[in-house]
C-alpha cells in the first residue's frame, strides 16, 4: 500500500532530479564508460573536449549523451565506437572516428541495436567502416550528422547511413561522402529521407531495396560512383531531389529496378551518363522533372509498362530517350523536348506535330553497343536527320502526341 | 627552302579564301561559345568543325591551289632548285598557312574558353587533321594531271574519310555483331585519320563514359599515355605516307 | 655546249621524242620549229629537267644534267605562258627569283628599263595583261646573265615595240657568245636573229641546218619561204 502510494511520486522525483554527469580531463570523471556506469535512466552525460580512446562504448541506459566542442571518440581502427542498446538514447555533438573494420559484424561509428526512439544528431563521423547503422530500429531520428570516409580500398569502406529492417525513421540533413553507399535502406518502411547531401560515394549515393512506403525528398545526390539505385520496392515517393554528375561506364542518375506504383516528381537530373535507367518498372508517374545535359535522359527497357511521363523538360541531352525493344507501353504527354522542331499554328502552346523522342542512333547503339564507337561521327548526324524526316527503323508509336512548345516552368 | 616556304606562305595568307576560312571558323567558334554560354556545347561545335569543315576546306583549297600553281612550279623548276625541295616547300607553306588559319579561327577561342586538356587536344587534333588533308591534296594532285579529276579525287578522299568510312564501320559492326570485335575496331579506326582524331577528342571531352564498354576499351588503349602517343604517331603517319608517295611521284613527274 | 644523245620520250603510247641527237654550241642562236605537238616544248623541258627522258643523256659542258639541278644556274628560261603567284607584285616576283637564285653574278636589268617595268613595279601579277606578264618572264630569263637562254614562243603576245626590244636583246646576247634556243611559230620573226634552224616533226629531228645551208638548198632568201618550200615538198612526197 505504501509502495503504491510512493511509486508515482518516486517517478516524478526521479525525473525532476535527473542528474547531469560531466566527463573531461579536468573533471572528476575521466571516462565515458565510468559515467555510463554511474548514470541512471534519464540522466545526461556531458563530455568535454578531449580524445577518448575507450574501446567499444556501450550505451545501455536511457540517457542523453552530449559532447561539448566535439570530443573525439576514437576506435583506433579496432572496435565499434558507440553501441546503443537502450531505447530513447540521444547522442549529439561528438566526433566519432576510426572504427575497426571487419567483414563479419560490420563495426560502426554508431550502431543502434533493435531500439526505439533513438536520436543521433549533430555528430561528425570520420573514417569509420560503417558510419551510422540502424538495425531493427523504430522511430529513430538521424539528423544533421556529417559522415565521411577516406579509404581507397572498396572492401574497407562500408555505408554512410545503413538502415536494415527498420520502421518510421527520419534521416534528415546529413552530409555523407566517401563511403560505399551514402545511404543504404533495406527492408525499411514508412520512413523519410529528407534534405541530405550524399556526394562522392564509391557506389551509390542512395541504395534502396525492399523498402516500401518511403519518401525521399529534397536530397542532393552528386558525383557518386553509380548514382542512386532504387530496387524491388512499391510505393516510393521521390520528390524534388537533385541527381547530378554521376558519370561513368555504368552510372545512372537514378536506377529503377522492379519498382511499381511510385511517384517521381520535381526532380532534377543533370549531367549524368543516364538520367534515369528503368527496368521492370510499372505504374510510375514521372512528372515535372528536368533532364538536362545527360548522355541519355531516360533509358527505358522494354520490360517497363504503364508509366506516365508527362510535363518534364528534356534539355540538351545527347539522347533524350533510348529503349531496347520496339514494344512501347509507356505514355508520353506534354513534355518539352528541346530537339522538337515542330510548329504551333493554333497557338495553344502544344506542338501540332507529334514528337518522336527516339533517335536512330539511340536505337542502333542499344542493339549494338559497339556502334557507340561512331559517337559524334558526321555520318551518324546525317543518318539521324534522314530518319527524322523519313522514320523507318524507330518504332512509330514511341511518340509524344502533345509536345510543349516552350520549356515548362519547373 | 625557307625562301620558297616564305613566298608560298605569304601568297596563301593573302588569299581571300583562306582569310574568309579563318573568319568563318572564328565566327562559328566565338558564336557557339558565346551563344550557348556553355563550354561543352562550344566544344562540340568545334569538334564538328574539325571533323567536317577542316578536312574539306584543307583538301579542296590545297588541291586547287596546287593546280593553280602549276606554272609557278614550272617557273621554280627552271630555277636551280631541287625538285624535292620545291614540293616539300609547297607542302610546308600550305600546311603552315592552313594550320595558322585554323589556329586563328578556332584555336584562339578554344584556348580562351576551354584552356584545359580537351581544348589543347582539339587544337592538336585539328592541326594534325589539317596537315593530313593537305597531304592528301598533294597526293590527289600528283595522281592525275587533269584539274577536274584531281579535285574530284580530293572530294572523294574527303567523302570517304568523313562519311563513307564510318558507314563501312557501321556495316561491319552489324555484320559481326555476334563476335567480340571491339578490339579489332580499335585497329580499324586507325585506318581513318578523322576517326582517330574524333576518338582522341571524345576521350578528353568527358564523354567517353557514354561510349560504355566500347569506350572502356578505347580508354584502355587510346586513353593511356602510350595510346595517346600511338594515335598521334598514326596521325603523323597519315601525314607522312600520302605525302611521301606524292614526293616520289613528283620527282619523276613530267611537267 | 649542250649535247643531246639518243633521247627518247613516250607519254603513254605517244612517242613524243624519238632518238633525238643534237648538239648546240655557244654563240649560236637556234630556232626550234615544227607543227603543234612535234615535241619542241618537250625537248626544251627535257633540257630544263622538267621532263625526264626515258633514256639517252643530256650533257651541258660535257656533264650529264639528269637528276641534277645546279646546272640550271647557267640557264635562263622564258616560258610560253608565265603564271606567277597572283598576289605578288612585279617587284616582289623579281626579288623572289633573285632570292631563289641567290646569285652573285652581276644582274642584267636592261629589260626592266626597256620594258618600263620599274614604273609599275608595285602592280600585282593578277592585274597584268598577258603581254606584260610575258615581259616579266623575259626579264627574269635574262636577269642573271645565263650562258644559255631558252625562250619558248618569246614574242607571242608582245606588242610590236616590245617584240622589237626583245629581239634586239636576243641579238645582243647572241653576240656576247651565249647559246640561245628559241621555239616559235612566227617564222617571219626569226629572220634577223637566228643562225641555225631545227625542224621537228612527230618527235623526230627532221633537219638541223645553218641558215645559210637552208637558204641555199631551197634557193629562197627568207627563212619563212624556204621552210614553206620544204613543207610543200614534203606534202608532195606524202601525197604521192
Amino acid at each position: 500500500m505504501k509502495l503504491h502510494f510512493c511509486l508515482p511520486f518516486l517517478l516524478f522525483f526521479n525525473c525532476f532530479w535527473a542528474q547531469t554527469i560531466e566527463v573531461g580531463a579536468n573533471k572528476p570523471i575521466k571516462t565515458i564508460k565510468e559515467a555510463i556506469a554511474l548514470a541512471k535512466s534519464g540522466d545526461t552525460i556531458t563530455v568535454y573536449k578531449g580524445v577518448y580512446q575507450e574501446g567499444n562504448i556501450i550505451v545501455d541506459k536511457k540517457i542523453i549523451l552530449q559532447g561539448k566542442n566535439f570530443p573525439i571518440l576514437d576506435g583506433q581502427s579496432k572496435v565499434e565506437v558507440l553501441s546503443i542498446k537502450a531505447d530513447s538514447v540521444v547522442v549529439s555533438g561528438f566526433k566519432v572516428i576510426n572504427s575497426g573494420y571487419a567483414s563479419l559484424n560490420d563495426p560502426c561509428g554508431i550502431k543502434i541495436y533493435n531500439k526505439t526512439g533513438v536520436v543521433i544528431k549533430d555528430n561528425v563521423l570520420e573514417n569509420n567502416f560503417f558510419g551510422i547503422y540502424v538495425q531493427k530500429g523504430t522511430n529513430c531520428i538521424i539528423k544533421n550528422n556529417t559522415i565521411s570516409a577516406h579509404q581507397k580500398e572498396e572492401q574497407r569502406i562500408g555505408n554512410g547511413i545503413h538502415c536494415w529492417k527498420s520502421e518510421n525513421l527520419q534521416i534528415t540533413a546529413n552530409k555523407i561522402s566517401g563511403h560505399r553507399d551514402g545511404i543504404y535502406f533495406e527492408f525499411v518502411s514508412n520512413s523519410v529521407i529528407w534534405r541530405n547531401i550524399s556526394t562522392a560515394n564509391i557506389r551509390y549515393g542512395l541504395h534502396f531495396m525492399f523498402s516500401n512506403d518511403d519518401a525521399y525528398i529534397s536530397n542532393v545526390f552528386k558525383n557518386n560512383g553509380a548514382g542512386v539505385a532504387v530496387m524491388f520496392t512499391k510505393n516510393v515517393k521521390m520528390f524534388n531531389n537533385y541527381f547530378e554528375e554521376n558519370w561513368g561506364d555504368a552510372a545512372y542518375g537514378l536506377l529503377l529496378k522492379e519498382i511499381s506504383d511510385s511517384y517521381i516528381i520535381g526532380n532534377k537530373f543533370i549531367r549524368n551518363t543516364s538520367g534515369i535507367y528503368m527496368e521492370g518498372t510499372s505504374r510510375v508517374q514521372l512528372e515535372k522533372n528536368i533532364f538536362k545535359d545527360n548522355g541519355w535522359g531516360m533509358k527505358i527497357q522494354a520490360s517497363c509498362m504503364d508509366n506516365q511521363i508527362a510535363f518534364n523538360n528534356f534539355l540538351a541531352n545527347t539522347f533524350d530517350i533510348s529503349t531496347n525493344g520496339s514494344l512501347v507501353l509507356n505514355h508520353f504527354n506534354n513534355n518539352y523536348w528541346d530537339k522538337y522542331e515542330g510548329y504551333d499554328l493554333n497557338r495553344d502552346g502544344i506542338g501540332d506535330v507529334p514528337f518522336h523522342p527516339l533517335s536512330l542512333f539511340a536505337v542502333i547503339t542499344e542493339n549494338n553497343p559497339s556502334a557507340m564507337l561512331l559517337f559524334r561521327s558526321f555520318m551518324i548526324t546525317l543518318l539521324d536527320k534522314s530518319e527524322k524526316i523519313l522514320p523507318s527503323i524507330t518504332p512509330d508509336n514511341f511518340v509524344d502526341e502533345t509536345p510543349e512548345m516552350k520549356s515548362l516552368q519547373l | 627552302m625557307n625562301r620558297i616556304i616564305k613566298i608560298v606562305l605569304l601568297d596563301i595568307l593573302k588569299n581571300k579564301i583562306v582569310v574568309s576560312y579563318a573568319l568563318i571558323l572564328a565566327l562559328l567558334s566565338w558564336g557557339s561559345f558565346m551563344l550557348e554560354n556553355n563550354t561543352a556545347k562550344g566544344l562540340l561545335t568545334i569538334l564538328n568543325v574539325i571533323l567536317f569543315t577542316v578536312p574539306l576546306v584543307s583538301v579542296l583549297f590545297s588541291t586547287i591551289y596546287i593546280y593553280n600553281s602549276s606554272e609557278f612550279i614550272e617557273l621554280l623548276l627552271s630555277q636551280p632548285i631541287k625538285r624535292k625541295k620545291i614540293w616539300i616547300s609547297l607542302f610546308t607553306g600550305l600546311s603552315v598557312a592552313m594550320v595558322l588559319a585554323f589556329f586563328l579561327g578556332a584555336g584562339i577561342p578554344l584556348l580562351i574558353n576551354s584552356p584545359g586538356m580537351a581544348g589543347l587536344m582539339m587544337l592538336l587534333a585539328g592541326s594534325l587533321i589539317t596537315v593530313v588533308f593537305v597531304g592528301l591534296a598533294f597526293l590527289s594532285c600528283i595522281l592525275t594531271r587533269d584539274k577536274a579529276k584531281g579535285i574530284g579525287l580530293a572530294i572523294l578522299f574527303w567523302l570517304y574519310f568523313a562519311i563513307l568510312f564510318d558507314a563501312l564501320v557501321l556495316f561491319l559492326l552489324f555484320q559481326f555483331s555476334e563476335y567480340p570485335i571491339e578490339e579489332a575496331m580499335v585497329g580499324i579506326t586507325a585506318l581513318s585519320p578523322i576517326d582517330l582524331a574524333r576518338i582522341q577528342i571524345l576521350l578528353h571531352l568527358d564523354q567517353s563514359a557514354m561510349m560504355g564498354y566500347t569506350g572502356a576499351i578505347f580508354k584502355d588503349f587510346f586513353g593511356t599515355a602510350v595510346g595517346l602517343l600511338i594515335s598521334f604517331l598514326l596521325l603523323v603517319l597519315w601525314i607522312a605516307i600520302p605525302f611521301l608517295v606524292s614526293v616520289r611521284k613528283f620527282e619523276t613527274k613530267d611537267l | 655546249m649542250i649535247t643531246l644523245k639518243n633521247i627518247n620520250k613516250n607519254f603513254g603510247k605517244l612517242k613524243v621524242l624519238q632518238d633525238v641527237n643534237l648538239e648546240f654550241k655557244a654563240g649560236e642562236c637556234i630556232a626550234l620549229i615544227g607543227p603543234n605537238g612535234c615535241g619542241k616544248t618537250t625537248l626544251i623541258k627535257s633540257i630544263l629537267g622538267m621532263v625526264l627522258p626515258d633514256n639517252g643523256d643530256i650533257l651541258l659542258n660535257n656533264e650529264s644534267i639528269l637528276k641534277k639541278f645546279d646546272y640550271r644556274n647557267h640557264i635562263g628560261y622564258m616560258p610560253q605562258i608565265g603564271r606567277y603567284p597572283d598576289n605578288m607584285t612585279i617587284e616582289q616576283i623579281i626579288q623572289m627569283i633573285k632570292q631563289i637564285r641567290n646569285s652573285k653574278a652581276t644582274l642584267d636589268e636592261d629589260l626592266i628599263k626597256a620594258f618600263k617595268l620599274d614604273k609599275m613595279s608595285d602592280k600585282q601579277m593578277r592585274t597584268l595583261s598577258g603581254g606584260t606578264t610575258q615581259k616579266v618572264s623575259a626579264t627574269l630569263a635574262f636577269l642573271f646573265n645565263p650562258d644559255v637562254l631558252i625562250l619558248d614562243e618569246p614574242t607571242a603576245g608582245l606588242d610590236p615595240l616590245a617584240s622589237e626590244i626583245l629581239k634586239e636583246k636576243i641579238i645582243k646576247e647572241k653576240n656576247k657568245g651565249k647559246l640561245i634556243l628559241i621555239t616559235s611559230h612566227l617564222l617571219s620573226e626569226l629572220d634577223d636573229m637566228i643562225t641555225q634552224i631545227i625542224f621537228m616533226q612527230d618527235g623526230k629531228v627532221h633537219f638541223h641546218k645553218t641558215i645559210k645551208e637552208l637558204l641555199e638548198s631551197t634557193g629562197e632568201n627568207k627563212i619563212s619561204k624556204s621552210i614553206a618550200t620544204i613543207l610543200k615538198e614534203k606534202q608532195h612526197e606524202q601525197d604521192n
